[in-house]
């Protein structure tokens, strides 16, 4: 600095100030420096003016002793964000809603740089909160803020019960504010309206083992009772996820199942070509093949007739024929193809290939008897028979997909739950499902 | 920094402007408040005693805002009945001056406008919307406040006023309007909502155990 410079002329050094109740004489200890508007005497809960030098007596509230106190211990320090904060205040306060009481507690959170933060509690639901600086928009049931949107949860009129400690605003016991929520889990977004002025405050849903940490609190972290409105559904994430994989392997079923069928597990177990020769009398037309093997547990059988038909036809009466057993399955397959010019140009009817799936075959020695027929007056067709043994792909592929459906259905119905449960707290309860008590 | 050293009316003290443009200082010896005239220093009244307070900024709290670096170079403080907040002048170091306002540890900076037309303190109301720099406002709050001192170089002499009244207007982004009503003409500033690790601070006081 240049010289000349006078030395500063600093406010005077605010300290924690030693201050006594003016009602019951106890120490007041003012722990945000010059923040506090109110202060309330541990002993006797009388409210004081912080800013009055006297601390003026604002209003006094009957305590019932015994009330759970803070379980955050007013003056105890711990690190939130990154940022240094201690306890200075704490209040407990209550909505109504058909009749119930719920009670939450408020913890206010003070750091001289960064100012204040709230934490509240419910039932052992945290949430992180921090006043907003910009302004949501509301639309019917949802609010928006900064790009997000929040879905309406609840509102009631939120009355305060019982202070403790320091507040930076005029606090009373029995104030009324209209508070509304919000929600899009972990957030929420809340406004509190008292008169015509209208606070809106982002919170996030914190889980009490990290408070306890933050906090260095000793014992054991309370267990949340329930869902909350803004708590993070265990199960919600892993839906898309889950699906996704599904999906994913689905695909990957699919591709599975098409190289099976293009491959080696159902290369042919018989293949014929033989000629028919369609002069011939009927009845000697009928044969035999060779016999083969047919592999494996019970499964379907895939016979193709591939004949080079020419605006011709044959037709095949097969019996299937296991040697061991005797047992035969008859069926008869028509391969025809046709084609040609007319006025609307070129045309085409049938195939020269036919295939047939005989299901559930046992394993064993078998044969075919054929008896082809034909059109008396073409000249000789030849056609090849082929005998596949097709692999339970479509058995073992339905077990994987179900296996994979399963997890899917179930997670999908916990969140579902879940957000039932969520719910059924606000003022937009979901339909019930079945029995309905109303 | 080189502006014309003047000496106190009041104890002879030398009182060196930071900004060329102040108006108004308070003598850091004797608190006396002085105005410039074309010649010399003023004095127009004397600052009481300032209630301690608890904002981490002070005098000569350097900082860095839209990656131009500003100095504190005066202060107006304020009470409500919900407390108190100030209004720091700074200087940024391209010669403008702007205001670092604190309330309750809420940063905020903003600047003077030379807009026209504005409504009156009587005409404002809670919910009503303006648009500036094609911005929309809303009126959130409407705050009676009381003048409690000053400190170091204003822009304008503030010496004699008690209570003011303040409009604030916040908008869906972090833009923020004040309607100040402590003038016949009403005056209005434009700025927006700071995080107060993104003004990268120096020079801010230190606090007892923090």
């Amino acid at each position: 600095m240049s010289t000349g410079t006078p030395p500063l002329s600093n406010p005077p050094k605010p300290q924690a100030r030693a201050l006594n109740c003016p009602q019951c004489g106890a120490a007041i200890v003012l722990r945000s420096l010059g923040h506090a508007e109110t202060v309330v005497c541990a002993s006797c809960h009388a409210i004081l003016d912080a800013k009055d030098p006297n601390l003026r007596i604002l209003q006094k509230f009957q305590v019932i002793t015994g009330e759970d106190p803070p379980l955050i211990p007013l003056g105890t320090r711990g690190k939130l964000r990154g940022t240094d904060y201690e306890v200075i205040g704490f209040q407990r306060r209550s909505i109504k809603v058909e009749g119930i009481r719920y009670d939450w507690h408020e913890y206010v959170l003070f750091n001289p740089y960064k100012g204040t933060r709230y934490l509240t509690e419910y039932c052992g639901h945290w949430n992180d909160i921090t006043v907003c600086k910009e302004l949501p928009t509301v639309q019917f049931a949802a609010a928006t803020y900064l790009g997000e949107t929040f879905k309406h949860f609840q509102t009631a009129d939120a009355n305060t019960n019982y202070v403790l400690g320091e507040f930076p605003w005029q606090v009373r016991v029995d104030e009324h504010a209209t508070a509304t929520d919000y929600v899009k889990p972990p957030r929420m977004l809340s406004s509190e309206k008292i008169a015509n002025e209208v606070t809106w405050s982002l919170g996030e849903y914190i889980y009490g083992a990290d408070i306890w940490k933050a906090f260095n609190l000793p014992g054991t972290v309370p267990e949340p009772v329930g869902v909350y409105e803004n708590q993070p559904s265990p199960v919600s994430d892993n839906v898309k996820a889950i699906w996704a994989g599904f999906l994913g392997f689905a695909v990957l079923l699919l591709i599975v199942m098409a190289g099976f069928d293009l491959t080696s597990n159902k290369s042919a177990v018989f293949e014929h070509t033989y000629i028919f020769q369609s002069g011939e009398p009927k009845g000697e037309a009928s044969f035999v093949t060779d016999i083969f093997d047919l592999e494996g547990r019970t499964s379907n059988v895939e016979l193709t007739t591939s004949a080079n038909v020419d605006n011709a036809w044959i037709y095949l009466n097969y019996a299937l024929i296991n040697q061991d057993t005797g047992q035969a399955w008859d069926f008869g397959r028509e391969v025809s193809y046709y084609h040609g010019y007319d006025s609307d140009g070129s045309w085409s009817e049938g195939s020269t290939k036919d295939s047939v799936v005989v299901p559930s075959v046992p394993a064993g020695h078998y044969y075919l008897r054929i008896e082809p027929e034909g059109d008396p007056k073409h000249p000789p067709v030849g056609y090849t028979v082929e005998v596949k043994r097709g692999v339970p792909v479509l058995g073992f592929f339905g077990i994987a997909f179900l296996a994979l459906l399963i997890p899917a259905i179930v997670i999908t119905w916990r969140s579902i739950s879940f957000e039932r449960a969520r719910w059924s707290e606000s003022d937009h309860p979901p339909i019930q499902i079945g029995n309905s008590e109303e | 920094m080189t502006q014309p050293a003047s000496n106190c009316p009041n104890c002879g003290a030398k009182i060196v402007f930071q900004w060329s443009s102040s108006v108004q200082t308070v003598c850091p010896y004797c608190k006396s408040i002085l105005v410039r005239t074309d010649v010399d220093l003023e004095k127009v009244g004397k600052v009481a005693d300032l209630p301690p307070d608890s904002s981490p900024i002070q005098l000569n709290t350097e900082g860095i805002y839209r990656s131009k670096s500003f100095v504190v170079i005066g202060r107006i403080l304020y009470e409500y009945d919900q407390g108190g907040w100030n209004e720091w002048h700074i200087m940024m170091n391209d010669g403008k001056s702007a205001w670092l306002s604190d309330a309750q540890n809420e940063y905020a900076i903003s600047f003077a406008t030379t807009a026209t037309g504005l409504p009156t303190a009587s005409q404002v109301l809670i919910g009503q919307q303006y648009t500036w720099n094609k911005q929309r406002y809303t009126v959130s709050v409407i705050t009676p406040a009381h003048y409690r001192g000053v400190e170091g170089e204003l822009p304008f002499q503030y010496w004699d006023k008690t209570d003011v009244t303040f409009a604030d207007l916040r908008s869906e982004t972090g833009k923020f309007a004040t309607l100040d009503f402590s003038d016949e003409q009403p005056a209005l500033y434009l700025g927006e909502f700071v995080e107060f690790d993104d003004l990268k601070l120096k020079n801010l006081r230190s606090f007892e155990g923090w």
